[in-house]
């Protein structure tokens, strides 16, 4: 454990990759391999399901601090998150643990908590605490309240695997398919899977239900007005497809079986009864690259419709009819058990093709290919993107192979998105941010007038939060503004003087029982701070539920 | 002034206070003094020489003896009479003695008496004892003026022995791989503090000529430094490989650092304690260093003065003040002042942690008057912490 806690603190405290890179190597090396397959789970982004509630954590390290409630939430106030709140607070380990590795700890102190009552969980809380330092804690702590999270990407965890393994990072990717699932339980033999020399090579789809590594598209960011041709060539070296806004998910059928992955690797298949349902039409040794979508009377329907399936635990039979799924196909990544992903896009597509038209599934449908002569009419045909219900057009090379995540080597796919709806909002509310900008106000919720300029006794009613699309300097300076004009403070919000206005942007909205406003917008983040502009001149609820899509007003 | 909620009834007389704060600073009423004043007075006492502490433009200023080269060096000519510590002096039929305060060199605790009442103004203090400064020493009072910085549970040091070894650590892994160690801090101080405890056997310790300016009072004043050069003395550049950098803050980001290619850097400060600040800061590595007192040393110091009245006057001063009420039992309350309060400096990337508790106040009770004194003193490194 106190090796791990060490190489969390180093990568913590280091901006650079390598560095990174180098210290997980370190450890990796030094490990035993049942500790090194928990680390690699964990710095992968592997989670546990929470195992100690929130609350109860807090309560029992508020008590073992021997502070008053009011000190601690002071304390957590100023650090910003909770787990380091606890290991600075609580008093010195009395019995250190020196000895024993993550696996041990993991498997022992800490997984066995998980839906023990209060009264058992307490004194195992403080003989946890009593072993371990304040590296150690800090760790621990973010593994109870499962958030534990690191500054490393999955892709540098897996070059530090194909370091140690001396194998390629690509081999290594597809090996690691599947290992961060939220019930794995890694242990030494899946660690020395992991590094296996090439020739032993353990990864056999044959074998197992497993996808492959998801090939993920670039953002493709054009000056204004310019010519997608300068960058991107003749348009016929291209396959246009919308962007659909769903759930990007691999089918696979296998030795009789159906399993639907989603894009973070999670087994999806039981949340998607009418997807499993065509695993019968399907021949073994097919997998299937798409977006689930919600697909009704023809057509798309908001990604807000598919959020309601996945919230739910029950599927009724009335919700499936509500709510149908269906599968967008677009790429089609193994036939008859034969890996395609070496062919070029226009190979993979035609055969694609076929077999959709094949087998007829209600639940399958191609994701059309979208027709342009010239840049200028795909042009034209994006900016019809928010009438049909997408994100934007996809342009897939079409002699790409298909690639690991984010790479380039095999050909690109490009996501081509519309610009965000945006409006222009005023802060009025502002909360202390977590991580790197704790004890900053950086955490705004933004709000909008409910009537036109002309009425006399309009207000601002409340419709979003964002955090992000500013720099540290501007965070710097509104921080400031705001600890100037603050009027109340409620815990951790304080509510300001409105002064302050913003671009802000968004992905979707969609009618809301919960907001006050009535709206509920996805993906808000400030574009632009209107220095320029009084407050008097920030949008309207009216021009919010203008930009409602028609199927959702209707409802 | 702001007074915190606080169970314990004020004194009946506050006309008997022997300090109260004013626009210009905080003032002894008998006396007709004041004491570290943030705008230009007739009569100043000093606790110390930091900028947030002592400014320029007063007529008369009392400083303790082993400060005063220091503030010559920091203010230039002024009128300053010294007092060594524990000496007493009366004016206006107050008794001042300066007593010290273990912060940096010459800093000291003001103790007024006046029939048969003490009060005590902390300035900053630190209570750890280390090399460079005489150590913390607590007075007995009625009421103890305390500073706050780092008056949260959070903030717990360790010692200075264990911090030199991780610091000397640091730099001797990086001379091994042949780059540079860049150690940011506040020169004044801070500085010498950690230079005093480097191992010069590790390569050669150069200084930026902020902090060599403050090397050469605090050797005239007897303590003992290794050997420094500045940067521009050096002539066999391949040398700087080795090196230990001082550096104030302000000069990161700045051309002078380009001399050294190839560099590690570090921040000491007490907010490094914190994982938020430290990346924000953005150096390889931050060094929890701090001159101020930590959460235990404040109650511990607070504590040993015995004072049944407790006014704590910059940082934290909400949770300590309320801690003292509700736990402590004692009469807390706290005053509105200028000390380490500027405005953030978005290069140097200010924590707003220190200037939290007095915005809280700015925006809960009458301000006092916060502009800028008229008279700025020298230019200083950024005030993140005194």
């Amino acid at each position: 454990m106190k090796a791990f806690a060490e190489l969390y603190a180093e990568i913590d405290a280091r901006t650079g990759t390598n560095v990174k890179l180098a210290a997980i190597v370190r450890y990796l090396h030094a490990a035993e391999p049942a500790d090194a397959a928990w680390a690699v789970y964990f710095l992968a982004g592997g989670k546990p399901r929470q195992l100690v509630p929130t609350r109860l954590l807090r309560e029992q390290a508020r008590l073992a601090a021997g502070l008053p409630e009011w000190l601690f939430d002071e304390s957590y106030q100023a650090v910003g998150d909770l787990a380091e709140t606890i290991a600075l607070l609580l008093p010195p380990p009395t019995a250190p643990d020196t000895e024993h590795g993550l696996a041990f700890w993991v498997e022992e102190y800490l997984l066995p908590l998980r839906g023990l009552p209060p009264e058992e969980l307490t004194p195992r809380l403080l003989d946890i605490w009593a072993r371990l330092d304040t590296h150690g804690r800090l760790v621990c702590g973010k593994l109870l309240t499962g958030s534990f999270r690191v500054g490393v990407s999955r892709l540098t965890v897996t070059r530090a695997l194909a370091a140690v393994a001396g194998v390629e990072a690509k081999r290594v990717a597809e090996r690691m398919v599947g290992y961060t699932a939220i019930d794995a339980r890694p242990t030494a033999a899946d660690y020395h899977a992991l590094i296996a020399p090439d020739s032993q090579d353990a990864f056999n789809p044959r074998a197992s239900g497993q996808p492959y590594p998801f090939f993920l598209a670039h953002p493709l960011a054009l000056p204004e007005e310019s010519d997608p041709g300068e960058q991107l060539g003749t348009t016929d070296s291209w396959l246009a497809e919308w962007k659909w806004d769903g759930i990007r998910a691999q089918l696979v059928k296998r030795d009789s079986k159906m399993w639907l992955w989603s894009r973070g690797e999670e087994l999806i298949t039981e949340r998607f009864p009418e997807l499993a349902a065509m695993g019968e039409a399907l021949p073994d040794g097919t997998v299937i690259d798409g977006e689930i979508v919600i697909w009704r009377d023809d057509r798309v329907q908001p990604f807000a419709l598919l959020q309601q399936r996945i919230g739910r635990k029950n599927l009724t039979a009335k919700l499936l009819q509500e709510l149908p799924a269906a599968l967008l196909a677009y790429d089609l990544l193994e036939w008859r058990y034969a890996d395609l992903r070496q062919q070029p896009q226009r190979e993979r597509r035609t055969q694609l093709e076929s077999l959709v038209r094949a087998i007829a599934q209600p639940t399958l449908h191609l994701s059309p290919l979208v027709m342009g002569e010239s840049w200028a009419e795909l042009a034209a045909l994006r900016s019809e993107s928010r009438e049909r219900g997408v994100e934007g057009l996809m342009l897939k090379e079409r002699e790409s192979r298909y690639g690991v995540g984010r790479t380039r080597s095999d050909g690109i796919w490009w996501k081509w998105k519309i610009e965000p709806y945006s409006v222009d909002a005023v802060l009025i509310y502002a909360q202390r941010g977590h991580g790197r900008r704790a004890s900053l106000y950086t955490d705004f919720t933004f709000a909008v007038w409910d009537k036109s300029p002309d009425a006399p006794d309009r207000r601002l009613v409340p419709f979003a939060k964002a955090y992000s699309g500013l720099s540290d300097a501007e965070f710097r300076q509104l921080d400031t503004i705001i600890r100037k004009t603050t009027v109340e403070k409620f815990g951790p919000v304080r509510s300001v003087t409105p002064t302050q206005l913003f671009e802000l942007g968004f992905e979707g909205i969609a009618p809301s029982t919960r907001h006050k406003s009535g709206v509920a917008v996805r993906f808000p983040r400030m574009l632009r701070w209107r220095r320029d502009k009084p407050i008097s001149e920030a949008d309207t609820l009216e021009t919010l539920r203008a930009l409602l899509p028609p199927e959702l007003r209707i409802r | 002034m702001k007074i915190d909620a606080s169970p314990v009834a004020m004194p009946a007389d506050p006309s008997r206070d022997l300090v109260v704060a004013r626009p210009e600073g905080l003032y002894c009423p008998p006396g007709d003094f004041y004491i570290d004043p943030w705008r230009p007075v007739e009569r100043a006492l000093l606790t110390h020489a930091h900028s947030d502490h002592a400014r320029t433009g007063s007529g008369h200023y009392l400083a303790a003896a082993p400060g005063a080269s220091i503030l010559r060096s920091r203010l230039g000519e002024i009128d300053l009479q010294t007092l060594p510590y524990g000496e007493t002096i009366h004016h206006n039929g107050v008794a001042i003695s300066f007593h010290p305060a273990g912060h940096v060199l010459g800093s000291a605790q003001i103790r007024l008496e006046r029939g048969g009442r003490v009060w005590v103004a902390s300035g900053d203090y630190k209570v750890e004892p280390e090399p460079t400064c005489a150590p913390f020493e607590p007075v007995r009072c009625d009421t103890f003026i305390t500073e706050s910085t780092f008056g949260l549970p959070i903030y717990r040091w360790r010692s200075n022995d264990e911090l030199l070894a991780e610091i000397n650590a640091w730099w001797r892994d990086n001379a091994a791989a042949g780059r540079a160690s860049v150690l940011f801090c506040y020169a004044l101080g801070k500085a010498q503090r950690l230079l005093h405890g480097l191992d010069p056997a590790t390569g050669p310790i150069i200084c930026h000529g902020a902090v060599e300016t403050l090397n050469r009072v605090y050797r005239e004043s007897g303590i003992a430094l290794p050997p420094t050069r500045k940067v521009s003395e050096v002539e066999d550049r391949s040398v700087l490989r080795q090196a230990l950098v001082l550096a104030p803050p302000s000069a990161s980001g700045t051309t002078w650092l380009r001399r050294f290619p190839d560099h590690s850097d570090a921040f000491a400060s007490g907010w490094m304690q914190l994982r938020g600040t430290r990346r924000r800061r953005g150096v390889d590595r931050g060094f929890v260093v701090s001159d101020h007192a930590d959460w235990p040393g404040l109650l511990w110091a607070i504590n040993a003065t015995g004072a049944e009245r407790v006014i704590v006057t910059h940082g934290q001063t909400h949770p300590l003040v309320r801690w003292l009420c509700e736990e402590a039992g004692l009469d807390a309350q706290s005053f509105e002042t200028e000390y380490g309060d500027e405005e953030h400096d978005g290069e140097t990337g200010e924590p707003s942690a220190v200037n939290d508790a007095v915005a809280d106040l700015a925006g809960e009770s009458e301000p006092v008057q916060t502009s800028n004194p008229a008279t700025p003193g020298p230019a200083e490194p950024p005030p993140e912490e005194r």
